[in-house]
């Protein structure tokens, strides 16, 4: 009895919006899954950067080689470092009780998480990582508060510090808010010439990876659809047709 | 309502037409269907080649792998094993391996790419049970007569094969033990279910 | 060719001397009078027919690679999408077609109130008619936990939860359909069961039924005037058309267009933005953490609404059972002497369009957070929703209902 009343207060808090635990200002990122030369940097970033601690189990890297047209050679050299089996699954060796010991939580599978937060988010938290002394980690993210996940692509982005401001909130008090983040170190793994958007699109491509990962089949099908409907159409035209002819006999 | 004035050609035109183009339809969407019932990414991987190091394998020794689920023997056979397989052409069945039981690559007289190495599918011909490796000292447990020269030989009917995974005359199997497709990649290595850097020919 | 022909002239013979085959074709399809102005309304249970027919095959397919197991469900669904040759297209064939078959649905449903076919002779159709909408409530909820994903888990947790507010037995009811002290595994192998094998068999059975009683009363039409009062000299309907070919050509098209539209969301939107596959279930069920933010399924929302709306967590309950049930009462509650429509009074006309914006701002504000505000308007609607059965014998009785004439017009 009591439960229900719990579950009842439980969903009354809450919405179809999806943006979890926040501070609500997203990022908005344009992927296309159809650039593969992106799509291979992603992996290369996915597989040096996330692999290392989260899995991607339900995703095969001989799938992988082929929806981006990497060959096998470059496969097993540059992205396969857990395994020489082509068809084997993006697995990893980290132990879950060990990682959970060490970050409270273990690592998710990432096979599917484009689908759970979407593209925006994604953007969002990896740009959004910031100092935050009072965390173990040493940062805190915008899209993701107090997340139990290190700033791992520090090296490619650097060290952004909050820039507060104050606003009155709904009980007129002042409170000091996040107004925007700032760059307070350079990245020590930056590309010569570095300018301010390599790290963005490096994101970039880490997200348009990350939602083909989650769902490969995406750009196919689209295309067999289109094809579908066009057949659809064509068989509508004839069915209405006859329809119409059978039909001259009613009046 | 009425049929007077009904154009029954246009009709019969316009029925044969919606029927063949939206059977058409059926057909095609029929066919995801049946691919789907195909070996799944999942199992392919687990049937992928697999490698195997045979460095280890002494002379009259057997290594049995799994591939696609199946055993898979590796026989090192002595010299005198290999120069005693002529003697048996008159009893085995398919002396001269003519069904198509084997690669091209291994269809001579030892029924494999390397003399010393036999490579056969572990599963007898006659209804797939997986026979025993009987060699050359214990025929007699199996009444396998005096003359057994080794070979393999199934518990559940009976059939007997040579050293070359050849049939014997006489028992219920039809025809000689499967070469699965291998090549070997150095003198100590062999991938088995992957043969496509041998020379077919 | 001729010969071809010739035998299957003779195995229908054959078929006909020891199967009623030809009888049932005449029954249903060749002989069936339907009434000649059947307009847009009356293609949904053809379509709901189809969507059956889809969701069982796709049903049959998935099921050969789907394991109900906690520990291997969410894997095994990601197996389809991905390994399985095909299989991410017949799972979203599945899934879509869980929601066309509740949009369909309703529309039937919908179609019956605009035109009286609740009405005498058809209650017990409108009764069967019932209970395969309860039958599809069940399936959808008993598949919905199936892919064990957070909103899979959660959302069982919380309707199973509902039987718990029953009093006295309420707890023991809960733990009796879990089986266990949570959702579990337990649960997941018992609702799967339930989805691939009582409920469709029910549901074919009911689906059976419905069409049986629809063609031994006759089809209602959207003037909601009897055709069989008017009768030729041959006996057949004046205003009927036999079912087969004119209905079944004209289904056809309805078909294609529902496809055209079908396979649009199927390969372009499976997720429907989130209305058809919800985000937060692709995550797997964790028992330990709700989702922040969750809601159920769109189609359960108008209810789900009503049982916020109500404060009281039993009363709740009751509110949002009698929602469901009291359509059932609708032949009985209706006081009208007219079917349609076309030929009621300005009251009737009036309590429907009220009802339609309550049914469709409940289900809108069902996905909402619960604001008082939201609330507030919870209330308002679930009471319109409400008067519009309860009110109904006053106002159908007084209503200034139109003359309805003999003949189809």
């Amino acid at each position: 009895m009591r439960r229900l009343t719990y579950f009842i207060m439980l969903f009354s808090v809450t919405n179809m919006c999806w943006s979890a635990g926040g501070d609500g200002r997203m990022m908005h990122v344009d992927v296309d899954l159809s650039d593969k030369k992106s799509l291979q940097r992603g992996a290369r970033t996915f597989v040096n950067y996330c692999l290392s601690c989260h899995s991607a189990a339900f995703m095969r890297y001989n799938r992988l080689g082929k929806d981006l047209n990497i060959s096998e050679d470059v496969l097993k050299k540059n992205l396969m470092f857990g395994t020489d089996k082509t068809g084997d699954t993006m697995t990893v060796a980290l132990n879950r009780q060990e990682a959970e010991k060490y970050f409270g939580v273990a690592p998710p599978d990432l096979s599917v998480t484009a689908r759970s937060r979407g593209a925006d988010w994604l953007y969002t938290f990896f740009m959004t990582f910031y100092r935050d002394p009072s965390r173990l980690t040493g940062v805190n993210n915008r899209a993701f508060k107090d997340v139990a996940m290190p700033h791992v692509l520090w090296e490619l982005q650097g060290w952004q510090e909050p820039v507060y401001k104050e606003v009155i909130n709904r009980h007129g008090n002042i409170t000091r808010v996040i107004d925007y983040l700032e760059v307070v170190a350079e990245p020590v793994d930056k590309p010569t010439p570095y300018q301010d958007e390599d790290y963005e699109r490096t994101v970039r491509d880490l997200v348009n990876f990350m939602v083909y990962l989650g769902e490969p089949v995406k750009l196919e099908r689209k295309t067999i659809g289109a094809w579908v409907i066009a057949y659809l159409l064509v068989l509508l035209i004839l069915v209405y047709l006859l329809k119409r002819e059978y039909w001259r006999d009613v009046h | 309502m009425s049929n007077d004035g009904v154009n029954t050609k246009r009709r019969r035109f316009l029925t044969t037409t919606a029927s063949v183009v939206g059977g058409a339809g059926a057909l095609a969407t029929a066919v995801p269907f049946v691919t789907t019932l195909t070996p799944s990414a999942k199992a392919k991987a687990i049937g992928a080649p697999v490698e195997v190091d045979i460095g280890d394998l002494q002379p009259g020794d057997r290594k049995i792998v799994k591939w696609r689920g199946k055993p898979v023997w590796i026989l090192r056979r002595s010299d005198e094993s290999v120069a005693g397989l002529d003697k048996l052409d008159e009893v085995v069945r398919d002396p001269d391996s003519n069904a198509g039981q084997q690669p091209v690559y291994a269809r001579n007289e030892y029924r494999s790419q390397k003399a010393e190495y036999l490579i056969v599918l572990g599963i007898c011909t006659h209804l797939g049970c997986s026979p025993l490796y009987v060699k050359e000292n214990e025929g007699e447990s199996y009444q396998l007569g005096d003359d057994w020269q080794g070979g393999f030989f199934c518990p559940c009917h009976g059939s007997r094969f040579d050293l070359a995974g050849r049939v014997f005359k006489g028992v219920p199997a039809p025809s000689n033990l499967i070469v699965p497709p291998h090549q070997y990649l150095s003198d100590t290595r062999v991938l088995i279910g992957d043969d496509s850097g041998t020379v077919r020919a | 060719m001729s010969r071809i022909i010739k035998f299957l002239y003779w195995l229908r013979d054959w078929v006909g001397a020891r199967f009623p085959l030809m009888q049932l074709w005449n029954d249903h399809l060749g002989k069936y009078y339907a009434p000649k102005n059947f307009n847009f309304w009356y293609l949904f249970g053809a379509l709901a027919l189809f969507v059956l027919v889809i969701q069982i095959i796709t049903g049959i397919w998935l099921t050969m690679n789907y394991k109900p197991a906690a520990e291997l469900a969410f894997a095994s669904v990601e197996y389809i999408m991905r390994d399985v040759e095909w299989g991410w297209w017949i799972r979203y064939m599945h899934s879509t077609g869980a929601s066309a078959f509740f949009i369909i649905i309703y529309l039937h449903m919908y179609r019956a109130m605009l035109y009286g076919s609740y009405k005498k002779p058809r209650e017990l159709l409108w009764i069967i008619g019932m209970l395969i909408y309860f039958t599809l409530m069940g399936e959808a909820f008993f598949g919905y936990l199936l892919p064990w994903g957070q909103m899979s888990y959660w959302g069982a947790q919380v309707i199973i939860s509902l039987f718990g507010a029953l009093p006295v037995i309420g707890d023991d009811l809960a733990l009796w359909i879990r089986g266990d002290f949570v959702v579990s595994d337990v649960t997941l192998n018992r609702f799967f069961s339930l989805h691939v094998i009582a409920l469709p068999l029910a549901l074919c059975g009911l689906v059976g039924a419905h069409l049986i009683a629809l063609h031994e009363v006759g089809s209602n039409n959207p003037d909601g005037i009897e055709i069989k009062d008017y009768t030729g000299a041959d006996g057949l309907p004046l205003d009927g058309i036999p079912f087969h070919p004119y209905y079944t050509v004209k289904d056809i098209v309805g078909v294609v267009v529902f496809l055209i539209i079908f396979c649009m969301v199927v390969f372009f939107t499976p997720e429907a933005g989130g209305y058809f596959l919800e985000h937060n279930n692709f995550i797997p069920a964790d028992p330990l953490k709700t989702p922040e933010h969750i809601a159920p399924v769109w189609y359960f929302t108008p209810f789900y609404a009503i049982l916020r709306a109500v404060p009281n967590q039993f009363a709740g309950v009751v509110a949002m059972g009698a929602a469901t049930v009291l359509f059932c009462f609708l032949p009985w509650l209706d006081r009208s002497p007219v079917k349609s429509i076309r030929y009621r009074g300005w009251k009737y006309k009036t309590a429907l369009a009220l009802f339609t914006i309550s049914f469709i701002a409940l289900g809108w504000l069902g996905l909402q957070a619960a604001t008082p505000t939201y609330t507030w308007m919870a209330r308002f609607f679930a009471l319109i929703y409400f008067l519009f059965f309860l009110a109904m014998p006053f106002y159908t009785s007084s209503d200034n209902d139109k003359p309805v004439p003999d003949r189809l017009t």
